[in-house]
């Protein structure tokens, strides 16, 4: 299909999300353009990681209209988002214990579809050295801040064009955070989308320029990160 | 005393006769590992304890038995037998993608009471296609070619066949091994037996790896039933069998994890070989023994972890909300008291049989419906406490000389008893684990009845338990049947409306919570266990008056699952939900009975539908509807 320049890569109009019979999203919307890195802040509770289950159908929802690259995710199968090139690193990471850290990476391995060199485990290994060390070993023996590197490192196999980040520094010493932020930036250079789901404002003022704000599930702010910042000093 | 059968027992134990048994236990590890492995990896990647595992293993058993004949008349050779092994576990392998793409598919989502209901239909729509296309008779397969003798090892002979099966275990245990650490398909079945939702999450089409493990897993059961046949011959009778043997191995080795199913195999297989030894008759209960053991210290098996923390939910929503009876209901269940009390006169005699029948299983139903309503205890087990009750008041009367009255009292105190007994182990577990061991413990019961013979009776029971003689007039134990059981269903409806119930419900939305607000969940989980045990046990031993003998079919499986099929039909939110049920079941029955010999297909068929289309029950289904044609007329 064909894809205009200027068409966003995701967008989101009016979406609401449901656990079980409490509504937990609403009117939701925002776009996010092909290789833009856009900050989702918002307390404890505010609908981050909800925003990000509803839009790759982890939870109930429902939209007016969500698009991923040109495609009608309304009401998609979580796979099959996935495999349009949409990544989604939970905030729990989720990386699968029982298997080794290369195997792991196995699990998210999809056919590259864009014109950018597919990512291999030699490549990741080159960014993450502590995963190439590790290969072999059971995921669940690495630390806290490895198994966020693997989280992400997993979701780059299937060659995404966008991520969907979910508080990466979270739980995190500074030293990892800053080699997590440097991750970051360089799947921004390599054009990869960048959606970060953040409560440290600094940490997501170093990867992205605009950011949007939420609010018990609604978007409050939507612009760049430095008027964000200006206000919240102001108040 | 005690020293001294203990030395004549080891004594006894001649290094030969040791050799003899380890070789036997390894054989009949590898035959159950193979088995159980095939449960365990479906129900990693699925979440489905599938229960008609057996009955693959059984079609395995009887596509072997088919193939085997004309293969080896092309050649009497070993290799054609393997030839005939593979053939038989490929079949099998298909037809588990079929119930993949067919059935399992609509019910992932679903509770997992349904998903328990529906693999049971399909199993009673087995058996009878089993016994339609090969007949009630067991069928005798061919030996194998070339290992139909026997091999001296220290002295010992040793049937070649079974160094085959020894060998056969460690084989597909590496081939298994093979597929799950080397294949893109095995990562895969192993990631997603962790986090199925972080797999699709990744960009894995979950449908084709659930029709990969049904395919997997039914290849292995039909491989286990192929297996078998040069030893025993193929019967209709054995699903349900090594069905008990899989749950077994699968819940002490931890269900999902290959490897504790090859452990807990390798122990159950030398348990029974030496058990044999201290109890002749039953290894039965060393198993039990040890699967009791074993769950107290991990609940969820020697290598099982526990079930990751999502929204399962064990009930349907609405199947579980019992309303609160309301002022309406009550003069409606005044009018079918009087309508019940008319009955008898409006009716002949056989009507009447029935009545009291029905009656009962609604008693054993409703306390059913208790557990799983209030508790979230869904029971594969509740015809145990209903066959304790009847044995209780059948031995009560026969072996102790007691009247109907004393033994009606005991009756139900055995129920409790015994639900007291088994329920310090089962009220720990919950869902899935929980199911399996009430199925379990019933099977245990089962098989004492069976084999006790000198206490039970055997497969013939016992005879001549006749009412006392005031109540031996049909009316009058319609009477006697009517109050106790309306008694009955009265005095737990009024326990889920007591303090005692809102607990227990609170226990099963949420354990956590239950407990952090100081309720100790296990204890209440375990008094509602005894008082249905004690409800139960009351119907079986009215039961045993009304029919005037007692058989272990009482206790068996179909039994549980009637009762589990009486509540999906009447659906249990409302007072009168299991006494529709049973109407309706026993009713159909009665009828369907002497028109068909497939009653259990016709079950099967209606129990799969239901799950399909109204899961609310029939009731339920119908005061939806109703609510719906009247814009909620009534408040829910
Ligand atoms: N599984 C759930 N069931 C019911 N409600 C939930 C569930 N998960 C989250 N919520 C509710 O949805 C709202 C948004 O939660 P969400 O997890 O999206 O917040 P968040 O912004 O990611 O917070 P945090 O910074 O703590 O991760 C909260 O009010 C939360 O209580
Ligand atoms: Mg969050």
């Amino acid at each position: 299909m064909m894809e205009t320049g200027s068409e966003p890569l995701l967008e989101v109009h009016e979406l609401d999300a449901f656990y079980g019979p409490a509504q937990a999203l609403f009117n939701v919307s925002f776009k996010l353009a092909r290789g833009e890195a856009v900050a989702l802040v918002g307390r404890n509770g505010a609908g981050k990681t909800t925003t990000l289950k509803a839009i790759m159908g982890l939870i109930e929802r429902r939209s007016r209209m969500s698009r991923y690259a040109g495609t009608d995710i309304r009401t998609s199968p979580t796979h099959r988002i996935a495999r349009l090139g949409l990544g989604y690193v939970p905030e729990e990471r989720r990386i699968f214990t029982d298997l080794t850290v290369a195997e792991n990476l196995e699990v998210g391995r999809l056919p590259a579809r864009s014109h950018r060199p597919p990512w291999t485990t030699t490549r990741l290994y080159k960014i993450f050295p502590n995963l190439g060390e590790m290969a072999g070993r059971s995921a669940g023996s690495m630390s806290g801040g490895e198994q966020q590197m693997l989280s992400i490192a997993r979701t780059l196999m299937g060659n995404p064009d966008a991520v969907l980040l979910d508080e990466p520094s979270e739980g995190l010493a500074p030293l990892i955070v800053e080699q997590m932020a440097q991750a970051i930036v360089a799947m921004k250079n390599d054009g990869i989308a960048v959606l970060l789901s953040e409560q440290n404002l600094d940490f997501a003022a170093s990867i992205v320029d605009r950011a949007l704000s939420i609010e018990t599930g609604a978007i409050t702010f939507d612009g760049p990160i430095a008027d964000l910042m200006q206000t919240r000093r102001h108040t | 005393m005690a020293r001294a059968i203990c030395w004549s027992v080891w004594s006894s134990m001649s290094f030969s006769f040791v050799i003899a048994q380890i070789l036997n236990g390894l054989a009949s590890a590898s035959s159950l590992f193979i088995v159980a492995s095939g449960l365990t990896i479906v129900f990693g990647v699925t979440r489905i304890v599938n229960f008609a595992h057996g009955s693959l293993y059984m079609l395995g058993a009887y596509f072997a038995v088919t193939l085997m004949t004309p293969l080896l008349d092309v050649s009497r050779s070993f290799p054609m037998f393997v030839l005939g092994l593979i053939c038989a576990a490929l079949l099998t392998g298909v037809l588990g993608i079929a119930l993949e793409v067919l059935l399992l598919r609509r019910v992932y989502k679903s509770p997992e009471l349904l998903q328990l209901l529906i693999t049971f239909g399909l199993v009673l729509v087995i058996q009878d296609l089993v016994i339609r296309i090969w007949g009630p008779l067991e069928i005798l397969g061919p030996r194998a070619p070339g290992l139909r003798g026997a091999v001296s090892i220290a002295g010992v002979q040793v049937p070649s066949y079974d160094l085959f099966l020894i060998a056969m275990g460690p084989l597909v245990f590496g081939l298994i091994w093979l597929v799950l650490a080397r294949t893109r398909f095995g990562i895969l079945v192993r990631a997603a037996t962790q986090d199925r939702e972080m797999v699709a999450a990744l960009g894995v089409n979950q449908s084709i790896l659930f029709t990969g493990a049904l395919f997997l897993g039914a290849a292995l059961a039909g491989l286990g039933g192929a297996l078998q046949i040069p030893r025993a011959a193929a019967s209709p009778q054995m699903d349900i069998a090594v069905l008990t043997d899989a749950f077994v191995v699968t819940v002490i080795g931890g269900m999902g994890s290959v490897p504790g199913a090859a452990l807990a195999a390798l122990i159950i297989g030398q348990l029974n070989a030496f058990g044999i030894v201290v109890f002749p008759k039953s290894t039965l209960v060393l198993v039990f023994l040890l699967m009791a053991a074993v769950l107290i210290v991990r609940p969820y098996g020697l290598l099982g972890r526990a079930e990751p923390l999502s929204l399962r939910v064990v009930t349907p929503e609405g199947f579980t909300a019992i309303a609160p009876t309301s002022a309406p209901t009550w003069r409606w269940c005044g009018v079918l008291i009087a309508a019940l009390t008319i009955l008898p006169w409006a009716v002949d005699a056989y009507a009447q049989k029935i009545a009291i029948e029905i009656l009962i299983f609604a008693l054993a139903a409703f306390a059913l419906a208790f557990l799983i309503g209030n508790g979230g205890l869904v029971s594969f087990g509740h015809a145990a406490y209903f066959g304790i009750g009847a044995y209780a008041a059948g031995l009560a009367v026969k072996k102790l000389g007691f009247g109907m009255e004393t033994a009606l009292l005991l009756a139900p105190l055995a129920g409790a008893g015994a639900a007291a007994l088994f329920g310090v182990f089962i009220v720990r577990l919950s869902g899935i684990y929980l199911a399996m061991l009430t199925l379990a413990v019933a099977q245990i019961v089962y098989a004492v009845a069976v084999q006790w013979v000198e206490l039970t009776g055997g497969d013939n029971g016992i005879v001549g338990v006749w009412p006392a003689r005031w109540a031996s007039s049909r009316i009058t134990y319609y009477y006697l049947t009517l109050v106790l059981c309306s008694a009955g269903i009265f005095l737990l409806h009024r326990v889920l409306h007591a303090p005692f119930g809102y607990a227990l419900r609170g226990a099963r939305d949420s354990a956590v919570r239950a407990d952090a607000i100081g309720l100790d969940v296990v204890k209440l989980r375990w008094l509602a266990f005894t008082l249905a045990g004690a409800a139960t046990g009351l119907a079986g031993g009215l039961y045993a008056f009304s029919k005037g003998s007692i058989d272990p079919t009482l206790l068996a499986i179909p039994q549980s699952v009637d009762f589990l099929a009486m509540l999906l039909m009447g659906g249990i939110q409302h007072i009168a939900g299991a006494l529709v049920g049973s109407t309706a079941l026993h009713t159909l029955k009665v009828i369907a009975l002497p028109l068909t010999d497939m009653w259990r297909m016709l079950l099967g068929v209606m129990i799969i539908a239901i799950v399909l289309l109204t899961p609310q029950g029939l009731v339920g289904g119908g005061l939806r509807l109703f609510r719906r044609s009247t814009r909620g007329g009534a408040s829910a």
